[in-house]
């Protein structure tokens, strides 16, 4: 299969991402937008990790290059720390002021 | 080691100062330092220190290419003996006042003066920053704390003015950095930078402008009559008898040497600017009601005419400049100390509410007459020779800049006349019924200084013959623009 | 003889010294006592000078006062015959003025008395600098010095507000005149590259005619300022706000004459520039007759004596711009005998009346004050010109000399000295004649003065009457003494030739004729037992000063004012501080409005975010498009 496809789908479920981020007010579809647009990247990244080093060593067999797919676990493992911590955070909030909407929570400006 | 003495001895004395909780011991304590620092500088010009004494030098921060110079000229020496005299005078006068937290306010003072005996000695352009910096931080504080109401606003002001032009001559500096040839600070190695004429004229805007707001010049001036007055007036004097002449020096030392071409190119401007400086504060101080505020821009005035006379280029000119930083270093500290006494003692320093103190206070009145007539350069006053001969180097280099320039005298003379007479003459009002006359610490530090006005303006030789051979520096390196 | 010519001037600044420091423990005797004898001994040394003929062309240095490699000025004294003539005014007639003073003054407290005396010696010692001096820096140092004394004695009373502005005015109007005689000094030393009167006058053929004729107008302005010409005379009346023997010594024998030295001393300059000399005879001229105009209907008795001063100022003025310099230096030396007398004789009425000013509260004091009677005659007849008088010898050569240049100028001249005789006649009349018109007070007041007084009256009498035989005509069997003993220093003005001597004879006639009518013509006028003093039309002009003072308020000391004003409280405070503070205030506003940017909705965070990302991918994928683009424009 040609790069592209891989390169079309992930710009596609990056952008959905950015807009949803955009456009939602609520935290955790946010939350989940924020997750896709990461995933999007992952996916990409595999997908160039796999394009990237096709390679024959003299003598030896033809592989393709792991390293990216490596990195991927780790941003994996790292999103879920993530994911957990952040739905904490939101359930903490939604227990404090009963609303996950954005929106009303505007402190920072002060 | 004498010179890297001078510095030490008041830093030294200061930071012990700090610790000072007891004013007595506080005050005692720095009058000493301040003739200690007294003695040092009198040995040195009286020749009883062998000259190889004077300068100093040692590696400070190799990385950078600075090393801790300290030279010495003629100009240098004067200078810094106007500084030790001023502070011990000032330490004089106000003996017997007694000074909230005394121990910070002398420590803050000592370290200002080590500072300004720094800038003045220094020949490496990263010290003379250090020391122009370790001059202007203590001044920020003593203005903020001991002083009139407006004071917080007031020395607010002059930090960021003064500020912004430490900075540009810190670039100034490291961009003079990158253009030596051997990659260091030393005035040495500034002076054989290889400059295009268009990045010495650059740099010297840089560095003139940090000057000029020293200064201060017209139109940079608008800090100095508002920290002049809300500061404490122990403080003015140190500010405007030595710290201004920083600029001024800084003009003569760094400026003028570095970039010849530039300063010989930008002269007109700034003659002009000069003598802008000189007629419009005249003018205004015509109808200040303040006497701080009054003196204040006399004081900008007379800066303003040694700034012309510094680039008229010519020889009576430097030589004026030079003596006249001295004098007019002098002059104006008698007249503050006046005005420190009439505010203290009788409330107000308002001179339409002041009157007839000459029937109540003859001894403050004869004192203030002399310094009234040093403010406007009688002859026979010290500030006669040194006017006499920067008038004689601006109307060398333009008579038309000369002849305009001269009305000063007249302007001087009806400002400073204003102020003797709405002050001591007349009859007494309210504020003035019950005048007593001046204290004597404050008379004794009036007398000295009358005795040197007197003195050097009846026999200035002493005052030109130290300061010779750095009119003959500067004139031979501009000179050499010229051919 | 270095130590003795130094010694002249500093006995009087010793005794400024111990007179001025010592003024809480001196006695009133002692300080008078003090004071005069510096004085004296001063004269006394001046006469040895004299006496012993030990003048000399070399000046005498002491030290160097300011030197460097473009010029060189020393603290040099110069003796020759000029200065000398000039001591022995000055210390003579100050001699007399400090004994006339210690009883004047002597209502004084002992404190304000010893100030006086201070003040008195400070004047004379500046005034010896001043002719002294061997290069016009050290005259310049005299010519300031006797500013400030002026200044200082005419404020004597500080507690009269109205006498302060009278001093200020003195001093900055000086200052005015100073500022010229400066830059002459600078134009000198930048052409000439020295100020020392032998060095300059030696080279002066160097000279250009451009610079002759700037450096003298400059020299001259310095000249009007302190010899009170237009525009700048205005002051002198004013000044009489001082002590009355103080009036005498600065405002009308000594210090005032300074200018007419000056231009005696540059005679060598001034001859080089016919066009300096004519201003010159001009501005003496208009002086002359403005102020003796002026002098006709005052009725202070001091200020009509100013303004004679003032007019007489403008005689000599014309004698210097006709080139006779030494008649102008004979006139200085005749009118400080005949108008001290004058000013001391009215010291002398003054204070017969207690304080009393004012001529139409006067009258009839002939049987009264007999001595100042006829001393006051004396000076009166000497001013006026009276035959064989000092004031007639000198004014005939005056005369004489604007004859010999063009004939308006002398019959300008002549109208001028008519009117003098006019004032001082009715001065006299008023004063000495007809009835006493004061309070009864007044009248029991009115004492004869005390000796000390009386004695300097006499001997300045003696002198007004017969100190003009030094320089009688020849047809009158006199000799010209006095342009001989100046020869050295000062050429005589060539004009005594066979056809004046019938001149001479005209002019002895017409001034006897000429007085005597007036004398009468005066005494029924004015020697009444009523006199009024209010005047009408022309009269009241002329009483009002031709409103010169109200003229220069309107259009010099007034805008002055509000320029200053304005820059004080528009230009720096709204203008430079405004724009000063307008740009703090510029950055606070600035970053209020920048901070709203922070709205702290994430929403707009990330929007912000995102669209700044795509714009960086935009420029970054047409970097070399935009690169290009900015290539072209700049």
């Amino acid at each position: 299969m040609p790069v592209s496809y891989y390169i079309i789908l992930a710009s596609t479920l990056f952008c959905i991402g950015v807009a949803g981020v955009l456009t939602r007010r609520n935290a955790i579809i946010i939350f989940m937008c924020v997750e896709l647009m990461l995933n999007a990247v992952n996916l990409l990244l595999v997908a160039f990790s796999k394009m990237q080093n096709i390679a024959t060593p003299p003598g030896g067999v033809t592989v393709g290059g792991t390293d990216a797919q490596l990195f991927v676990f780790f941003i994996m493992v790292v999103a879920a720390a993530e994911v957990s911590v952040g739905l904490a955070i939101i359930v903490m909030m939604y227990r404090n002021v009963h609303s996950i909407d954005i929106n009303f929570l505007n402190r920072l400006k002060n | 080691m004498i010179a890297l003495l001078l510095i030490l001895i008041p830093f030294l004395t200061g930071l012990a100062a700090f610790f000072m909780r007891e004013g007595k011991m506080a005050r005692n304590w720095s009058l000493f330092s301040s003739l200690l620092t007294l003695l040092c500088i009198i040995l040195l010009i009286t020749n009883s220190v062998s000259a190889s004494n004077a300068s100093f030098d040692i590696a400070w921060l190799p990385f950078l290419g600075s090393r801790f110079t300290l030279a010495m000229t003629g100009m240098v020496k004067m200078l810094v003996l106007l500084n030790a005299i001023i502070y011990f005078i000032v330490f004089l006068a106000t003996f017997k006042r007694a000074f909230i937290q005394p121990g910070r306010y002398f420590g803050l003072m000592l370290l200002m003066q080590a500072g300004m005996m720094g800038v003045f000695l220094a020949a490496d352009g990263l010290v003379f920053y250090f020391f122009w910096e370790l001059a202007l931080v203590p001044a920020y504080f003593l203005c903020s704390q001991w002083g009139n109401e407006k004071r917080i606003q007031a020395t607010f002001k002059f930090f960021v003015y003064t500020f912004i032009g430490s900075l540009l001559m810190l670039i100034g500096m490291i961009i003079m950095h990158g253009k030596t040839p051997d990659h260091s600070y030393a005035l040495q190695s500034f002076m054989h930078a290889n400059l295009s004429l268009t990045e010495e004229n650059f740099l010297f805007w840089l560095f003139f402008i940090a000057f000029a707001i020293k200064m201060p010049l017209f139109p940079f001036h608008t800090w100095q009559p508002f920290a002049y007055e809300q500061s404490d007036t122990s403080i003015t004097i140190v500010l405007s008898s030595v710290m201004v002449k920083m600029g001024l020096f800084a003009v003569l030392r760094w400026i003028l040497p570095i970039f010849p071409h530039a300063a010989v190119s930008n002269s007109h401007l700034i003659i002009i600017l000069g003598v802008i400086s000189l007629l419009y504060a005249s003018v205004i101080a015509v109808r200040q009601n303040d006497l701080k505020r009054l003196i204040a821009y006399s004081s900008i005035a007379h800066i303003g005419l040694m700034c012309a006379a510094i680039f008229s280029g010519t020889v009576p000119g430097m030589q004026g400049v030079m003596v006249q930083m001295f004098n007019h270093g002098i002059i104006v500290a008698g007249l503050w100390i006046t005005a420190e006494v009439i505010e203290t003692q009788y409330g107000t320093r308002k001179i339409s509410e002041l009157g007839g103190l000459a029937q109540k206070a003859p001894v403050l009145a004869t004192l203030l007459m002399i310094m009234a007539l040093g403010n406007i350069a009688l002859p026979l006053t010290s500030a006669f020779v040194g006017e006499f001969l920067m008038f004689s180097g601006i109307f060398q280099y333009s008579i038309i800049i000369g002849a305009v320039a001269l009305i000063s005298i007249i302007l001087s003379a009806i400002y400073t006349l204003n102020m003797v007479q709405n002050i001591f003459y007349g009859n007494t009002l309210p504020a003035t019924q019950d005048a007593t006359d001046i204290n004597r610490n404050a008379k004794y530090a009036m007398i000295i200084l009358t005795v040197l006005i007197l003195f050097l303006g009846f026999y200035p030789q002493p005052l030109l013959q130290l300061v010779n051979d750095s009119v003959q520096g500067i004139l031979s390196g501009l000179n050499f623009v010229l051919k | 003889m270095n130590a003795l010519v130094l010694c002249i001037p500093l006995l009087p600044f010793l005794g400024f010294l111990i007179v001025g420091l010592c003024r809480n423990k001196l006695s009133k005797t002692m300080s008078g006592i003090l004071a005069s004898g510096v004085i004296g001994i001063s004269f006394i040394l001046t006469l040895v000078i004299f006496f012993s003929h030990s003048y000399s062309p070399n000046a005498i240095t002491y030290f160097n006062f300011i030197s460097n490699s473009q010029y060189n000025i020393p603290f040099a004294f110069q003796v020759d015959q000029l200065s000398t003539l000039f001591m022995l005014i000055i210390t003579g007639v100050g001699f007399l003025i400090h004994v006339y003073s210690t009883a004047y003054m002597s209502e004084e407290t002992p404190e304000h008395y010893a100030r006086y005396f201070s003040y008195l010696n400070l004047f004379v010692f500046s005034m010896l600098l001043l002719v002294l001096g061997a290069n016009y820096v050290i005259m310049f140092i005299g010519w300031e010095g006797v500013g400030i004394c002026s200044y200082l004695l005419i404020g004597f009373w500080f507690k009269n507000n109205q006498y302060n502005y009278a001093a200020r005015k003195a001093f900055i109007m000086n200052r005015i005149g100073d500022v010229g005689f400066l830059l002459a000094i600078f134009w000198l030393l930048a052409r000439l590259g020295s100020a020392d009167y032998s060095i300059v006058f030696s080279n002066a053929s160097t000279l250009s005619v451009t610079d002759v004729t700037g450096i003298t107008i400059l020299l001259f302005v310095g000249a009007i300022g302190k010899s009170a010409q237009i525009p700048l005379y205005t002051w002198l009346p004013d000044a009489m706000a001082g002590p009355t023997p103080v009036s005498a010594l600065i405002h009308a024998a000594t210090m005032v004459t300074a200018g007419i030295y000056m231009i005696a001393r540059s005679n060598v300059l001034f001859s080089m520039s016919p066009v300096t000399m004519d201003i010159v005879a001009v501005i003496g001229l208009a002086t002359a007759i403005l102020a003796a105009s002026i002098a006709l209907f005052q009725n202070d008795i001091k200020k009509v004596l100013a303004y004679s001063t003032v007019s007489q100022l403008g005689f000599m003025f014309v004698a210097l711009g006709v080139g006779a310099y030494t008649t102008g230096v004979f006139h200085v030396m005749t009118h400080s005998f005949f108008k001290a007398l004058l000013f001391l004789g009215a010291g002398s009425v003054i204070h017969a009346m207690g304080g009393e000013q004012d001529i139409t509260k006067m009258g009839g004091l002939r049987k009264k004050i007999p001595i100042t009677y006829w001393t006051f005659l004396i000076a009166v007849l000497a001013i006026s010109g009276f035959p064989f008088t000092s004031g007639f010898v000198s004014k005939d050569e005056i005369l004489m000399a604007a004859y010999a240049h063009s004939q308006p100028l002398f019959w300008l001249t002549t109208f001028a000295a008519v009117l003098t005789a006019l004032y001082m006649f009715r001065v006299f009349m008023l004063v000495f004649l007809g009835g006493f018109r004061g309070s009864e007070e007044q009248q029991h007041h009115l004492h004869e003065s005390p000796p000390a007084m009386t004695i300097p009256l006499i001997i300045l009498a003696v002198l007004a009457a017969i100190g003009g035989f030094v320089q009688l005509p020849e047809i009158f069997g006199g000799h010209d003494y006095f342009n001989e003993f100046l020869a050295p220093v000062v050429p005589a003005f060539k004009h005594v030739g066979e056809s004046m001597a019938v001149q001479e004879y005209y002019l002895l006639g017409g001034t006897v004729v000429g007085l005597l009518i007036i004398f009468l013509l005066c005494k029924k006028w004015y020697a009444v037992k009523h006199f009024e003093g209010k005047y009408t039309g022309i009269k009241n002009v002329l009483a009002h000063k031709w409103y010169i003072d109200e003229l220069y308020d309107a259009i010099i000391v007034n805008p002055f004012n509000n320029i200053a004003g304005f820059l004080k409280s528009i230009v720096e405070k709204s203008g430079i501080d405004g724009i000063v503070n307008g740009v703090g205030r510029f950055i606070q506003y600035s970053s209020r409005q920048v901070r709203l940017v922070q709205s702290g909705m994430v929403g707009n965070y990330i929007l912000i975010m995102v669209l700044s990302i795509t714009v960086l991918f935009m420029v970054f994928w047409n970097q070399d498009l935009i690169i290009g683009f900015l290539q072209k424009i700049f």
